[in-house]
């Protein structure tokens, strides 16, 4: 029952912070919001079992994405204009498909339900066998690191990826000028200034 | 009643963050806010692969001898890659954001959608 009560708790608070994210419009709120609600989500983690990923949450959700979001506000301004259109048709849409979720979550098992279709399948199997093939106590890692380990190769290559497009995004620059520090606000006001003027290359060359 | 609720709400809080993301995405035109708003919708997906997996009176999928029910590790194994991959596009988003600044000077999308009929 405690355990159900934290749960409870800890889920409304997730809500809770989620709507303030969406009705703030201070984008430094935003983030720090943000930072919460991932710390919230891993305490929920814990509760459901999921120390790992409770682990993972709190390091890479609440810390490694807070301190990106906050490194790019620092580039871009930490105020978001307030929109001029109405929000009635994304309000529509989102209500008609949030509907259709929760009618569909009649049909899920239940909370916690032992014998719930994906409690049955693979995962005896590993909780019974894994210690005999690959010798570690916990079962998160056997499954990650060896009966799943294509997966995390996969992962691995989408981080390598992402790391690339990242560095072609953003660190080719270097080789064009040295000021790279506060080269976006100048940059961003000469291709202002210039209008016309829509390769930022050549804008960064005027201003240096 | 109190039964059914109980064995749903968590379901029903991971379809109305999931929701909350959704809007957050669509209607504001904000790109760091979109992109916190994409944040919110992915770990409603990660609560509700994590609920899924959760066994009553099970424990963490550590083995030792003084327990005999477990959670199901599958699930934690799948979100765990999730999020790391999930970082990574994050990553990828604000780089993206601040090219956008670079070029355009601003990251409002009312305003970006002018500045791309004048050009």
């Amino acid at each position: 029952m405690i355990i159900a009560l934290i749960d409870i708790a800890l889920l409304t608070f997730m809500g809770a912070t989620a709507i303030a994210i969406l009705r703030l419009r201070s984008l430094f709120a935003v983030v720090m919001l943000s930072g919460i609600y991932s710390l919230l989500a891993a305490s929920m983690f814990v509760t459901l079992d999921a120390v790992d990923v409770a682990f993972t949450e709190a390091a890479v959700g609440a810390g490694i994405s807070t301190v990106l979001m906050i490194a790019v506000l620092a580039l871009t301004g930490e105020r978001e204009r307030t929109p001029s259109h109405t929000p009635l048709v994304p309000l529509i849409v989102v209500g008609l498909t949030g509907a259709a979720l929760i009618y569909a979550t009649f049909d899920m098992p239940a909370f916690g339900d032992a014998n719930a279709p994906a409690n049955l399948h693979v995962a005896p199997r590993y909780l019974n066998d894994s210690f005999g093939e690959v010798g570690l106590p916990n079962v998160v890692t056997s499954v990650l690191a060896s009966y799943r380990g294509y997966d995390t190769l996969g992962e691995v290559t989408v981080i390598f990826t992402a790391a690339v497009a990242v560095m072609l995004l953003l660190g080719g620059r270097k080789g064009d000028d040295a000021g790279i520090k506060n080269e976006p606000e100048a940059d961003a006001e000469a291709n202002e200034g210039a209008d016309a003027d829509s390769d930022p290359k050549s804008g960064g060359g005027g201003t240096a | 009643m109190l039964q059914a609720i109980l064995d749903h709400y968590n379901y029903w809080i991971a379809i109305l963050l999931m929701m909350i993301g959704l809007y957050t995405v669509v209607a504001r035109g904000n790109l760091v806010k979109k992109l916190v708003g994409l944040n919110i919708f992915q770990t409603s997906v990660f609560l509700l692969y994590i609920t899924m997996g959760k066994v009553t009176g099970g424990t963490a999928p550590i083995l030792d001898d003084r327990f005999t029910v477990y959670s199901n590790p599958l699930p934690h194994v799948l979100i765990l890659t999730a999020i790391v991959v999930g970082v990574a596009t994050t990553a990828l988003g604000l780089a993206l954001v601040v090219r956008i600044r670079e070029s355009y000077g601003t990251i409002e999308e009312d305003e970006l959608d002018l500045l791309d009929g004048e050009t």
